[in-house]
């Protein structure tokens, strides 16, 4: 069965008092353990897609599910299905809190869900993404932009999602860190059986990381490969 | 005048940094005459500095010490503010990272590129206008008469790039340095601005130097390559022999381009603690 179901899926963002729609008619299948990729220029709507996965934007109609879960639109994503889609933004010095030191941005969402040892889980998720344990007590502004991607890949996968949703996850970073941060992401891939679809507009990237992938078109799906 | 016989810039043994600390820039030297020259490093390498420092835009907090330093026979250590006047705008022209933050949001495309014009050059209203339409229909913008009285929120990210290599270029300056020109816009506008950077410096027999961390891109639009890490030049070679670098951080960056050809295999990535030892 697929991880990801999207059949006939409208979405639309509101502008004053009207919703302009932005991507029109998309079905698209992801299966599990799948590196999907969405690919286009700037604003043909591959992001407002991928926030309608994440439960960011309301405002879709059409037919969704999620890791079995079948998602109605105009609610919000609550209980295991929080838990099971994660996401990795673009700028990874705006998704995090500046003014929390790294322990507390990644312990939030476990102290709210009830687990146990959350220490050892981030010094383990630390270790996972290859950053020293040390630096788990320092504030955002003190780590580089690679650093910081690999905080905000550790925070989605505290959670033990099903499904990791990736924003231009390299496009602010530099080639080289770049490269670490993709490889990064090919080894969880590979350890955790993650679901995971990737937003780029570099058709490079998408090449590299994905198994399957869509060319998307003023909002539109014009091309499968 | 020595302008015509020695190279436009010279920079000898120069160091940027803060009081106290490691230099940001460490005693670099480097030539360069009316070719296209690329810069290329990480993020914090100190190539934005060095361009900087070049148009006496740095922040006062930095110092900036050199043997030499000069452009177009100018020695830019004790310029007075009227002769960076003179200079900026006028011999040498910069294009910044993004247009969302460069250009200025409350005045019109038309005034915006008129103005170096106004500062710059003696010309009448009628002059000016004329030029202002024919520098926007060469860096390809279609319409100039109506883009003239829009204002840059209207534009997109390649069009508002456009326009700032237009006000760039406008005054005919001798020489372009572009900051990390294409890296706000998406991959197809990418090389569409650097082949635009590129014919229009040819055409005007101008230098360029180009700042970027994109190795592979830069190597298709140079003659010539300075690879920086931590403040230092590392490495310096012709474009054509990228391909066979021999220094272990050009070679990485070099490869690290992910491809369909290296889909399933693991990127090369930096050995930082390796680099520090080399020499």
């Amino acid at each position: 069965m697929s991880t990801i179901r999207l059949d006939n899926l409208n979405v639309s963002h509101p502008q004053g008092y009207q919703l302009r729609q932005v991507v029109q008619d998309v079905s698209l299948r992801v299966e599990p353990g799948e590196c999907f990729g969405l690919v286009g220029p700037s604003g043909c709507g591959k992001s407002s897609l991928l926030w309608v996965m994440a439960g960011l934007n309301p405002h879709w109609s059409g037919d969704m599910v999620l890791a079995g879960t079948h998602v109605q639109p105009g609610s919000t994503f609550t209980g295991q299905l929080r838990r099971d889609v994660q996401m990795v933004f673009q700028d990874p010095y705006a998704s995090l809190h500046p003014r929390h030191r790294l322990r507390r941005t990644l312990a939030e969402p476990l102290k709210r869900l009830g687990v146990e040892n959350i220490d050892d889980r981030i010094a383990q998720g630390f270790q996972q993404v290859g950053l020293a344990s040390t630096l788990i007590d320092r504030y955002p502004h003190q780590l580089s932009g690679g650093q910081r991607q690999r905080v905000a890949i550790v925070r989605a996968l505290l959670l033990e999602p099903k499904i990791v949703l990736l924003d231009e996850p390299t496009s602010a970073l530099d080639m080289s860190v770049q490269a670490e941060i993709l490889n990064l992401l090919n080894q969880l891939k590979a350890e955790q059986q993650l679901t995971m679809v990737l937003v780029s507009h570099d058709p490079d990237v998408i090449d590299h990381m994905c198994d399957r992938s869509v060319t998307m078109q003023a909002g539109r799906i014009t091309h499968l490969s | 005048m020595t302008a015509n016989t020695s190279p436009f810039i010279i920079a000898d043994r120069l160091t940027i940094g803060l009081p106290e600390g490691r230099p940001l820039v460490d005693g670099i030297s480097f030539e360069i005459g009316k070719e296209r020259v690329a810069l290329v490093g990480e993020s914090g390498s100190g190539k934005s500095l060095t361009a900087r420092s070049l148009m006496g835009l740095l922040a006062p907090s930095l110092s900036l010490n050199a043997s030499q330093l000069s452009l177009a026979g100018n020695d830019l250590r004790h310029l007075k503010p009227s002769q960076w006047q003179s200079l900026r705008g006028g011999k040498v022209a910069m294009v910044m990272q993004d247009p969302k933050y460069a250009l200025n949001p409350s005045k019109t495309i038309g005034w915006q590129v008129e103005e170096p014009l106004l500062l710059h050059r003696k010309l009448s209203r009628r002059q000016r206008q004329e030029k202002v339409l024919a520098m926007l229909e060469a860096v390809g913008l279609a319409n100039p008469h109506q883009l003239i009285k829009r204002y840059p929120n209207q534009l997109s990210g390649g069009m508002g790039q456009r326009i700032m290599l237009a006000i760039a270029l406008i005054t005919d300056p001798e020489f372009l340095i572009a900051d990390e020109p294409t890296s706000a816009l998406d991959h197809a506008m990418r090389d569409q601005v650097l082949s635009l950077i590129q014919d229009l410096v040819a055409q005007r027999d101008m230098g360029l130097l180009l700042i970027s961390h994109d190795l592979q891109q830069v190597a298709d639009h140079c003659q010539r390559v300075m690879v920086m890490y931590q403040g230092k030049i590392l490495d310096r070679l012709a474009a054509k022999d990228l391909p066979q670098a021999t220094h272990p951080y050009t070679q990485t960056l070099w490869a690290c381009r992910p491809s369909l050809a290296t889909k399933g295999k693991r990127l090369p990535t930096l050995d930082r603690a390796a680099l520090e030892g080399y020499p």
